[in-house]
């Protein structure tokens, strides 16, 4: 992204949201990129107070408790079947999703 | 503090669910007449409160009707025997659809029920109706529904809080026993606070999570919202415990809160901190803190003045992680396996699928967090955003466990206001500021109960104020007995609780 990683007091582009959406897999219109600009530089501004607190030696926690992998015994279990499973599918063809061709002719 | 006169919430003082379900263990009503007669409500109640988006009548009734058979043959009642309970649709049920209000899911049936809809089915609940909220649980207030908003059952011209907000309206209006909500940064305790009911937040991994739409992973939880203290105890002992399919689930024994919750704590230390009383809180909420204290001395416990200096940047923390966990979570729904799946022009690609599908599927807010998600995930941005946050979220945890060594739990507002009008917080980051006091028990993973504690008068109507109780991870035998304490003092002086508990 960015040339200057961090620099999140910049103010938020336009170009930045354009990019964000892509990456996000949003199709927003035109019209409507100012107006998620003006907004999403208000929470980063927000944000910004994180800055001030002091994390010397303090390790990130992801997770509220220090889990570690609970393994499941390995037997096979039943899954959905392919009927509970296509239910909810958009395009069925057979017991298949369909989906839009991906490659293009002669690829 | 007044007590309600003419905005009561319901036509006749509903009765919490453990008494009900005593009554049709003793043979004093029937499962049948109780869930007839919320639906009866229901019925005349939501095409305003707008607090259901399916009711499952015929099935409810039904169960309600099976229940009253074994009980006419003798034969022991589980827990829940015949109780009709509203669930939030973003909790997976066979029964109807899951579609979390939002056109993404507005034709999702799910092929299986959630660990906690199969618990509450064994011990004997009626699964009743799914509940709107804000889509995906991205809101405060009920308002960014696909169904259409839901109005506070005490004011229809506020709203009852978010995002469980369907759920505390059936509850608060008589629609239903009980029922569940998630809570990822408040959206079980503030709804409420707003509507003058009980809403806990477990401990994280005290319920399954399985078949919880995911938000944010590491802050979702499942919990009861109900009319009585006690009833959540109830409730919560029959949801929790150890699940396979959630890998994130404690390893530990269902809670068994039911017979302890009414038991008083003697000698409880209740912790004020002093960042929770700010001038920007609404005065009647000040007051009802202050009530909840003067209760609590009253029965002989200590208060305490704790501090909690991380409370303010709690919202920025959350607002890092939750943002996050749901861009990388939403990624899913790309209109391929399920959702909504955008219809294409001849010529174009596989991304516009992806993206246009995307766009047509989520509201404008469930959009804003995922792009803030994604933008501070990106490269060049995760240090400075995701891991900071992670770091001031240690922090935070770390200030509990300190406040904790001072006190048993720790007492404050649920919410800084009472229910807002519909459009007050239009800004985004105005809502977000709303959560202040409940965010940081998601962030440490520890558990938090509103239990209604007084009232607020607002162009000549009544509107409920909660307080919140935390306690630390694992000790809601702790939160909810002392919840029940104060329930039981300020049933008595405010009326603040408006059933018989």
């Amino acid at each position: 992204m960015p040339d200057n990683p961090h620099s999140k007091t910049a103010a938020l582009t336009t170009a930045q949201v354009t990019h964000v959406a892509k990456l996000a897999r949003l199709e927003v219109a035109p019209g409507r990129i100012e107006e998620y600009r003006t907004q999403l530089a208000a929470v980063l501004g927000h944000i910004a107070q994180l800055d001030a607190v002091d994390l010397a030696g303090v390790e990130p926690m992801a997770h509220p408790f220090e889990s570690h992998n609970r393994l499941a015994a390995d037997i096979p279990v039943e899954g959905l079947s392919i009927e509970a499973v296509l239910m909810n599918a958009p395009a069925v063809e057979g017991r298949f999703l369909a989906v839009p061709k991906v490659l293009a002719e002669g690829d | 503090m007044t007590s309600p006169t003419h905005n009561t919430p319901t036509h006749n003082t509903p009765s919490d669910m453990t008494a009900l379900r005593d009554a049709v263990a003793t043979g004093t009503t029937t499962a049948e007449s109780i869930c007839a007669g919320m639906l009866a409500v229901t019925a005349e109640r939501n095409t305003e409160i707008n607090a259901f988006h399916e009711v499952f009548a015929e099935h409810a009734l039904e169960a309600a009707r099976r229940v009253d058979s074994d009980a006419r043959a003798g034969r022991p009642l589980p827990p829940l025997a015949g109780m009709p309970i509203a669930i939030k649709d973003n909790v997976a049920t066979t029964l109807g659809r899951t579609t979390c209000s939002s056109r993404m899911l507005e034709n999702y049936r799910s092929p299986f029920d959630a660990t906690a809809v199969e618990r509450l089915a064994h011990a004997g609940a009626v699964v009743m109706g799914k509940t709107n909220m804000d889509e995906f649980a991205m809101g405060s207030s009920g308002e960014h529904c696909k169904w259409g908003p839901v109005r506070n059952p005490w004011d229809s011209t506020r709203v009852p809080g978010g995002s469980s907000a369907g759920s505390a309206a059936a509850v608060a209006g008589g629609m239903c026993a009980a029922a569940i909500g998630s809570d990822t940064g408040g959206a079980i305790r503030q709804p409420a606070s707003f509507c003058g009911i009980v809403g806990l937040k477990p401990t994280y991994g005290r319920i399954s999570r399985w078949g919880l739409v995911a938000f944010g992973s590491s802050l979702d939880q499942i919990g009861p919202m109900t009319r009585s203290v006690r009833d959540a105890a109830l409730m919560l002992d029959v949801m929790s415990g150890i699940d396979e399919r959630d890998s994130t689930t404690a390893d530990r024994p269902p809670t068994e809160l039911a017979k302890t919750v009414e038991r008083p704590i003697e000698g409880l230390r209740v912790g004020i901190p002093r960042q929770y009383m700010s001038d920007a809180n609404d005065t009647e909420v000040s007051a009802a803190v202050h009530a909840a204290a003067d209760a609590y001395r009253a029965l002989g416990a200590t208060i305490v003045s704790v501090e909690l200096p991380l409370t303010d940047v709690g919202i920025s923390t959350y607002y890092v992680i939750a943002p996050a966990e749901a861009s990388s979570n939403l990624a899913r729904y790309d209109g391929i396996r399920y959702g909504h799946r955008a219809q294409l022009q001849p010529g174009e690609d596989l991304f516009t699928l992806y993206a246009r599908s995307r766009s047509e599927g989520f509201g404008p807010e469930v959009q804003r967090r995922i792009m803030l998600g994604t933008y501070m995930l990106s490269s060049g941005y995760y240090d400075a955003y995701y891991k900071r946050a992670l770091q001031v979220r240690r922090r935070i945890k770390q200030e509990f466990d300190q406040a904790f060594t001072a006190c048993d739990v720790l007492l404050g507002p649920t919410a800084p206001t009472p229910a807002f009008g519909f459009g007050a917080n239009s800004d985004p980051l105005a809502m977000y500021l709303c959560d202040v006091y409940t965010v940081n028990t998601n962030i440490a993973g520890i558990c938090g109960v509103s239990i209604p504690a007084g009232f607020a008068e607002r162009n000549g109507k009544h509107l409920p104020v909660g307080v919140q109780l935390q306690a630390n991870a694992f000790e809601e035998d702790r939160l909810l007995r002392a919840a029940r304490m104060l329930e039981r003092a300020l049933t008595a002086t405010t009326g603040a609780h408006a059933p018989n508990a």
